[in-house]
């Protein structure tokens, strides 16, 4: 196989996944949220438990009027949904699914590019806040400038914890230097990196950039049509990004009980659902933390606890290579 | 006495435990829904029990009653009597754009002429529709269930106490009034029961 095609041939599933992936997130976020809520959820777009719901919702965003408010930074304003939109595309491509570089693209640095793209779709939140020219959605950007300061963190030292215990900043490399112990001795960095990821996410119940009952849609306000769908799935993309990547760096991606070599995939894709769906899970469950709770919890919880996961890893490993 | 964040995992627990049970929702288009015998829809018109005494125009709070009638008049009962006249009914209708199924017409209505209907699919396109003419409102009439029934141990119904009083009354009545035209009979039959002597002996 040349390496053209193979490259293609790689693009092309990732592109594919992008694509698919997310739809499925956001239907069984419908239906999980529904009956954990007593309710059915959407039953009659595509017949079969209204399985077809979010193409029915793709196809009336594109009949919709694409509005761009008379006052606003008309560039910035049309491109911030592919800003937001786009970066968890570029991640998809270094995130491994599989042992034999089952993997858009091994990168040496991989988790160094993999955080760094992910801080770039919050840009995507702050330059629609700002180019809407609108109070609400100018308090909905200040808000997510405050949450990505205060989460990104967090974030990072808790992947660093598990750079430094693979001693590698290859996401493949992480992987193969993973054991079963791991999970216990990284269990802390794992559960800081999923939460501040949740809140990049600007996902309930850190949603107070994006709060509708308080100051509307945020920094989505003056967005309509497409452009506001592109925001939606790319909220999905993220949960999509978030879980894999949790999944690989603190719960082993495709190392599973059996079938390491030709299963590895399904692991990956199970602990990703499974991740998914307590995202899901929290949603339903826990009510939107206020501003202040917001940052109180990411300054005086998530970082002291990150710290301490990576003095913890220091720890363990110079014992292990003494 | 509970670990941080012990609520935090009650509430999962009670989110999880929801979604394993079924749900609650109604398939309503797909599914009729069972109604209460006292559901509140639309008000039904017996016309035949209606006087056309506007009490229940009068007393609407949101005069969403239209009543028009006129008298005509019916020839005496008894020969040589008066002549009496008589309300007939010509237009009944409730516009359900401004009734607020207070139930207060249903409540003041004397001869049992109105009824809450369970009826409740009847929305309409325009406004203007929504007023409903006496053929409309005798349709949902039949729609009107029966009553539930009684309380086994219920005091018992007004209507059927006085009934039965008005009815124990005429009994009363009737029994005296045999008793008092057999008493009649005696004093009049008295020489021919001279004969019987076994029949009359212990009265005299």
């Amino acid at each position: 196989m040349s390496d053209a095609l193979d490259i293609a041939l790689r693009l092309a599933a990732v592109f594919v996944v992008f694509l698919v992936f997310p739809l499925v997130i956001g239907q069984t976020e419908h239906k999980v949220m529904a009956h954990m809520q007593g309710r059915l959820g959407p039953m009659y777009a595509g017949g079969f438990h209204g399985w077809a719901q979010l193409v029915a919702d793709g196809v009336k965003f594109a009949q919709k009027e694409d509005i761009v408010p008379a006052g606003a930074d008309r560039r910035i304003f049309q491109l911030a949904p592919a800003v937001a939109l786009l970066p968890y595309l570029l991640v998809l491509v270094a995130i491994p699914i599989g042992p034999h570089n089952a993997v858009g693209q091994a990168l040496d640095a991989g988790i160094f590019f993999v955080l760094a793209v992910m801080g770039v779709g919050v840009l995507g939140s702050l330059m629609a806040g700002w180019a809407s020219a609108n109070k609400f959605s100018l308090l909905g950007g200040l808000r997510t400038a405050a949450q990505l300061l205060a989460y990104e963190l967090p974030m990072l030292l808790a992947a660093a914890s598990v750079a430094m215990a693979a001693g590698t900043l290859s996401l493949p490399g992480i992987v193969e230097a993973f054991h079963w112990w791991w999970v216990p001795w990284q269990i802390v960095g794992g559960v800081v990196f999923f939460t501040a990821g949740l809140a990049e996410l600007q996902r309930p119940p850190f949603d107070m950039p994006v709060a509708d009952s308080e100051i509307i849609f945020g920094a989505y306000t003056e967005y309509t049509g497409l452009r506001f769908a592109l925001f939606l799935l790319a909220e999905y993309a993220g949960i999509l990004v978030l879980c894999a990547l949790t999944s690989v760096l603190f719960l082993g991606g495709w190392h599973g009980p059996f079938g390491a070599d030709g299963l590895g995939w399904l692991w990956t894709l199970v602990k990703t659902a499974i991740l998914a769906f307590g995202v899901i899970w929290l949603r339903v469950t826990y009510p939107r933390l206020r501003e202040d709770q917001l940052q109180k919890l990411a300054w005086t919880v998530l970082i002291p606890l990150s710290l301490a996961q990576i003095a913890l890893t220091g720890v363990v490993k110079v014992v292990i290579s003494s | 006495m509970s670990f941080p964040g012990s609520g935090l995992a009650k509430g999962l627990a009670v989110t999880l435990r929801t979604m394993t049970k079924r749900s609650v929702t109604a398939q309503y288009p797909d599914a009729q829904p069972d109604l209460a015998p006292r559901t509140r829809g639309v008000i039904g018109l017996f016309e035949e029990n209606c006087t056309v005494c506007m009490l229940c125009a009068r007393e609407c709070p949101d005069w969403c009653i239209y009543i028009d009638s006129h008298k005509e008049t019916v020839p005496p009962a008894a020969p040589g009597g008066r002549e009496r006249s008589r309300n007939v009914l010509d237009r009944f209708a409730i516009d359900f754009a401004l009734c607020m199924y207070c139930g207060i017409c249903i409540e003041v209505c004397p001869f049992d002429a109105l009824f809450w209907s369970p009826e409740f699919e009847y929305a309409e396109t325009d406004i203007r529709e929504l007023t409903h003419e006496r053929d409309k409102l005798r349709e949902w009439m039949w729609t009107v269930p029966e009553p539930p029934a009684l309380d086994p141990a219920a005091e018992e119904p007004k209507e059927l106490a006085a009934a039965r009083k008005a009815a124990d009354k005429l009994a009363a009545q009737q029994q005296a009034d045999a008793e008092a035209a057999r008493a009649a009979d005696r004093t009049e039959g008295q020489p021919a029961d001279q004969d019987r002597p076994d029949t009359s002996g212990e009265g005299t």
